[in-house]
């Protein structure tokens, strides 16, 4: 494995192998990320889907070799990116990454701008660290980025401070300094939830358009199906800190083989549909402090059985490409679909 | 590179559209004051230090007896009062400024370190300040200035410690919530390095802090200086200090009040200008305070 990157295998920008963070607290060890694997080619979107707390942002934040938490480690894993894997790169080599090769836009555009620096100063600051081909005419490329993500007259609003836009323009802002170095990668930590539908449309359009010109990868970290289904080419399905279940997005939507994947998709709640209550995955999320052997879906699990609790299902393929973790698809027993009956 | 030469300019009239309402009365008075102090020699009408006994305790100007060649009237020993406010003025204001800069240097960096780094070195740094925070000012600069000796180096020297403490607290406070913002992981994931991060985003986030401690720490340090002056441990006499007047005219307080009221009014007033001239300083600087 050492030293040898993934090209071989395909054209796979970013691959994520086996990654485990886990975070050391009194008591124990929550396993935030517990053997999460993945893979981006170029230009491709993929999705990473799952509730609160099941370690999407976790798995992003391994990848930029910033975890949030002192007492978080990646214990097991390799990220590579182009070649080289970033577990392994020191912290200068990392600057270099981050930010020129691998982008963050992140959720609350309100909070993720400095309010006492002009919005100028804010885009231009990535292209400071990693000027590359705009070593000359970067103010000129400040410009050029914030035109392309629709900020009107660019040039007279350098000089507003980040109170003086409207959240969806704080949200575009954002995407331009991500966009300013042209990054190979975007991770894109629920970059919509703090606009309304309507902005999140517009938004999704635009960065979709700018990342076919520039046939840029994106991660969508997201826990909005709708979002998954406008922007993504693949959905990975997280629960627990593991993936279970990946694939094709349309097929994930018309046809998802995991009972939870399942359960995440009738929680959504369809126009001119009526219902007394919305649907609810019943039980909690389990506590990924010591978490039991098994499946971690058991608890709330339709399909389940007794394998479940005590083993770890293996990977199903399946013919999109993708796989799914589940002893229910697995033993060739009666997939999701009857679950779904049941859940109407 | 047009439209970027006129967003400068915009943005260098945006300060300036900002600066709109001028503090222009405590500005004229600080001027006065420091104008009157620096060039003390010049325009003082007399020598601070010439007595003059045939003109002891001699009535400011308004009071019948007074006259123009003593506007303030004279001292017990016959010295202008007037000349000896400007040159105390700068004894006052060279020791504020001395400490607040040594303080300011001291403790901005100290207190940056500490809410940025956090763990157990803001632990350790903390305990610290608060151990110089414990101390009674007055009590241990008294002992400090007794032991070492009246001079201005000592008198800046014993101060500076309680003002760096002070910013090094506040300022870490700050820190310490911008630490945790999201504009400081973002610039993190765009490549920043540590230092690059505090310097161009924490910095500028605390600046508002920093000016008003700075400035109500001024307040407290010419009080600070004309207390021991009064207690004789200050600057030492002949030499003019406002709070060293004050205590001279203590004998005099129920029949000659001027030889106290009109230091004492410089020290109100001096305080007062620079508290004013900070607040409206902290809103030029911040953005968020412009309007639409």
């Amino acid at each position: 494995m050492r030293g040898r990157g993934p090209r071989t295998v395909d054209d796979a920008l970013l691959r994520v192998e086996d990654l485990h963070t886990h975070i050391g607290v009194r008591g124990g060890v929550v396993k935030a990320v517990n053997g999460v694997s993945f893979t981006i080619r170029r230009g491709e979107t993929v999705g990473l889907v799952g509730e609160s707390g099941s370690g999407k942002t976790m798995t992003l934040m391994s990848i930029m070799g910033l975890l949030p938490v002192s007492a978080a480690r990646i214990v097991k894993g390799a990220i590579w990116f182009d070649g080289r894997d970033l577990l392994r790169e020191n912290e200068a080599a990392m600057r270099k990454v981050r930010g020129a090769r691998i982008a963050l836009i992140m959720q609350d555009a309100l909070t993720a701008l400095n309010p006492v620096l002009t919005i100028g100063d804010q885009v231009s600051e990535p292209l400071r660290y990693h000027p590359g081909g705009y070593q000359r005419r970067f103010q000129d490329r400040v410009l050029e980025v914030l035109d392309s993500v629709r900020i009107p007259n660019p040039a007279a609003r350098l000089n507003h401070y980040p109170h003086q836009f409207s959240g969806g323009m704080r949200q575009r802002v954002l995407a331009a300094m991500a966009l300013g170095p042209a990054p190979d990668l975007i991770l894109a930590d629920e970059p919509t939830t703090a606009l309304d539908v309507t902005i999140q449309a517009q938004f999704l359009t635009l960065i979709r358009r700018l990342q076919k010109e520039t046939n840029t990868s994106a991660l969508w970290v997201t826990h909005d199906l709708g979002v998954v289904a406008q922007t993504c080419d693949r959905v990975n399905v997280m629960y627990a800190g593991r993936i279970v279940e990946s694939g094709d997005v349309r097929r994930i939507l018309r046809d998802p083989k995991h009972p939870y994947t399942l359960a995440l998709m009738e929680s959504v709640p369809k126009l001119g549909e009526k219902r007394d209550r919305l649907y609810q995955i019943a039980g909690q999320p389990p506590n990924l402090l010591n978490l039991p052997p098994g499946c971690a879906f058991y608890d709330r699990c339709p399909l389940r059985m007794d394998v479940c609790r005590e083993q770890f299902p293996p990977a199903t393929p399946l013919e999109d490409g993708g796989s799914v973790h589940c002893w229910a698809v697995s033993d060739g027993r009666p997939t999701a679909a009857p679950a779904a009956e049941a859940g109407r | 590179m047009t439209m970027l030469t006129s967003a400068i300019g915009a943005r260098a009239r945006s300060v300036v559209g900002r600066a709109g309402q001028l503090p222009i009365v405590p500005l004229v008075i600080l001027g006065a004051l420091i104008v009157g102090a620096l060039f003390a020699d010049v325009l003082a009408p007399h020598d601070p230090l010439k007595v003059e006994l045939t003109n002891a305790l001699a009535p400011p100007f308004y009071h019948e007896g007074g006259t123009m060649v003593h506007p303030l009237g004279t001292d017990e020993l016959g010295r202008d009062i007037l000349s000896r406010l400007m040159h105390g003025g700068r004894v006052s204001l060279l020791i504020a400024a001395s400490v607040i800069v040594i303080g300011g240097l001291v403790g901005v960096p100290v207190g940056l370190l500490s809410g940025y780094v956090g763990g157990l070195t803001d632990s350790i740094i903390q305990r610290a300040v608060e151990a110089v925070l414990s101390l009674p000012t007055i009590m241990v600069a008294l002992v400090f200035v007794f032991v070492i000796g009246q001079t201005y180096l000592s008198i800046i020297l014993i101060l500076s410690p309680f003002v760096a403490a002070e910013i090094a607290r506040m300022v870490r406070g700050d820190a310490l919530a911008i630490r945790r913002s999201n504009y400081v992981s973002l610039a993190r994931v765009a490549g920043a390095s540590h230092l690059r991060v505090i310097l161009r985003h924490i910095l500028p986030n605390v600046a508002g802090t920093i000016i008003v401690v700075a400035t109500l720490q001024v307040g407290a340090l010419i009080l600070v200086e004309a207390s021991l002056s009064f207690l004789g441990v200050g600057v030492p006499p002949p030499t003019p200090a406002w709070g060293l007047m004050i205590d001279g005219g203590r004998e005099y307080v129920a029949t000659r009040y001027w030889l106290s009221l009109f230091p004492g009014l410089a020290i109100v007033v001096t305080v007062l200008s620079i508290n004013w001239i900070g607040d409206w300083l902290r809103n030029v600087l911040d953005p968020r305070q412009q309007m639409l």
